[in-house]
């Protein structure tokens, strides 16, 4: 089974069983973690469900398309481990992803 | 407000189920109980246009939040119901099973349903191929008609007709558009705009007349299904099915029958209450004051409804929040994403930015200098920029924004100190 971590701003973790082919947000959402929004649904249109992907895990998450790419530029407090997190897809590959959550999405 | 208190929400699509978790999160300690007319938990309505009819979301990615999310959140799903009615002074609700549900406070997130074709009387308005588009259930009827090589009318060229229109073009559908205004989107988008989305569903092969009403629809032998759309011109169009997207009634009957105030939309203030301080609504079914336009509003956009429900649930957790709506709203048509924000009502200039050519422009309404709205198609950072100068009702220079090479944070004036 899949799991990922979740880090709120505050500290607190959540640790959340995921399914493969749900996005990292959908799986926020469904765990009902504060700190995630996902006000378009998950169609890159909105840039609420932003989060920054743990350092260790920096080469092992597909890389962001066009599309995130813009739309990353615009995120409040943008970094370099910043992601769209309903552009990442859940796969087995990717148990154990810890994503630290922004003290705010808007 | 304690835990034998009771929340009632009604009506169980985008609003109603952030408010319903938002409630919970925002320290509702008692009871919440969701209502929902439709079989369904809540799901996403924007897919029902474009990834459903393209074939690519089956109902369980649907959904907004898993029935896991709602158990965590204590609330408690009653599917399939409808409320009859609101007593008021009894605090208590008539559902649609007979029986009677108390309440102590009460969210209203009815939304809106289709607006029915006005010439669909009598026969026509049952014709088993006459189709709108706003729930699941309206999806799984159109869908057995929705095949490659069928002919397609669409009535209405707003954003429901033009993405049904995309979606069938690409599924194979011969497609016809009938939009009554001089253009497509007339009521929300600039000239330029319309002819944009115009010529890109033109060169895909939809058949789009503009400046055409619908009068009849001629039924066939069976008196069961719709053979033809008759124009007003007296033109026939043969059709295996209509689509009408002529927009949105609020479902604002339930609230009006209990006598809160409403006037084209249930009437809130910046805290989402209404009238009755026990009764909070959020949505397609509320009309509010914008202190951004200086006018009433009501609003059919999902953000909205996202953050007018967060608004109402903090509200009920007794939190004093308001909240001054930015208007946003995006459509996909084919591989085109336009984003817009803001209302352009008003405008004296439209700019233009980028390169309509290239499928990637934006268009910049200005009413002074003031900037009142932006449309980019195919731009994202423009529409993120664009977001905080509308919302701070930025002064705008129109040569720099007409300037792709100049950045547009660079295209506000600065103030004077």
């Amino acid at each position: 089974m899949t799991t990922l971590t979740f880090i709120e701003h505050n500290g607190t973790r959540h640790e959340v069983p995921a399914r493969s082919g749900d996005s990292v947000m959908q799986t926020a959402i469904n765990a009902g973690i504060k700190g995630i929004l996902a006000d378009c649904g998950g169609t890159c249109s909105c840039a609420t469900c932003h989060g920054y992907v743990d350092a260790a895990w920096k080469d092992r998450v597909p890389a962001p398309a066009a599309n995130e790419q813009d739309m990353l530029q615009c995120v409040l407090e943008p970094r370099e481990s910043s992601r769209l997190t309903c552009q990442i897809k859940v796969t087995p590959e990717l148990n154990g992803l810890v994503i630290h959550l922004p003290e705010s999405q808007i | 407000m304690d835990k034998s208190s009771t929340l009632v929400v009604i009506g169980a699509g985008h609003a109603g189920s952030e408010l319903a978790c938002g409630a919970r999160e925002a320290g509702w300690p008692g009871r919440i109980v969701l209502i929902g007319e439709e079989p369904h938990l809540p799901y996403h309505r924007p897919p029902l246009s474009k990834a459903c009819l393209a074939g690519d979301t089956q109902a369980p990615e649907l959904l907004i939040r898993s029935a896991k999310a709602y158990e965590k959140a204590g609330v408690q799903m009653r599917l399939g119901i409808a409320v009859r009615a609101i007593d008021r002074a009894a605090r208590t609700l008539a559902l649609s099973d007979g029986s009677a549900l108390p309440y102590d406070r009460l969210a209203l997130a009815t939304g809106g349903r289709a607006r029915p074709l006005p010439c669909a009387q009598g026969a026509a308005a049952n014709a088993t191929n006459l189709h709108y588009l706003r729930t699941l259930q309206d999806v799984e009827r159109l869908k057995p008609d929705f095949l490659a090589g069928r002919r397609l009318v669409v009535v209405g060229g707003g954003y429901i007709g033009l993405e049904v229109a995309a979606s069938a073009i690409q599924r194979g559908l011969q497609v016809t558009v009938l939009e009554s205004e001089p253009r497509v989107l007339a009521r929300v988008t600039a000239p330029v705009m319309s002819d944009f989305y115009e010529t890109m569903h033109r060169t895909r092969g939809v058949r789009i007349r503009t400046g055409t009403s619908v009068q009849a629809l001629h039924l066939d032998a069976t008196g069961q299904r719709v053979s033809a759309v008759v124009c007003a011109d007296g033109e026939a169009i043969d059709a295996d099915l209509v689509v009408a997207g002529i927009g949105l009634l609020p479902n604002t009957e339930l609230a009006e029958a209990a006598g809160l105030a409403v006037d084209n939309g249930i009437l809130v203030d910046p805290q989402a209450r209404t009238n009755d301080p026990l009764i909070v609504a959020a949505g397609d079914c509320t009309r509010f004051h914008s202190a951004l336009y200086g006018r009433s509003l009501r609003l059919e956009s999902v953000p909205h409804a996202l953050e007018q429900a967060r608004i109402a649930a903090a509200t009920l957790g007794g939190q004093a929040r308001t909240h001054d709506p930015l208007p946003w709203f995006w459509s996909d048509q084919y591989d085109l994403k336009l984003k817009m924000v803001g209302l352009s009502a008003g405008h004296d200039q439209v700019v233009l930015r980028g390169d309509p050519g290239q499928s990637a422009f934006s268009a910049f309404y200005l009413q002074g200098r003031r900037l009142l709205a932006v449309d980019t198609v195919n731009r994202i950072p423009d529409f993120m920029q664009a977001k905080r100068l509308v919302a701070g009702r930025a002064e705008v220079n129109p040569e720099a924004l007409a300037d792709a090479s100049i950045p547009l944070t660079q295209a506000v004036p600065i103030a004077a100190v």
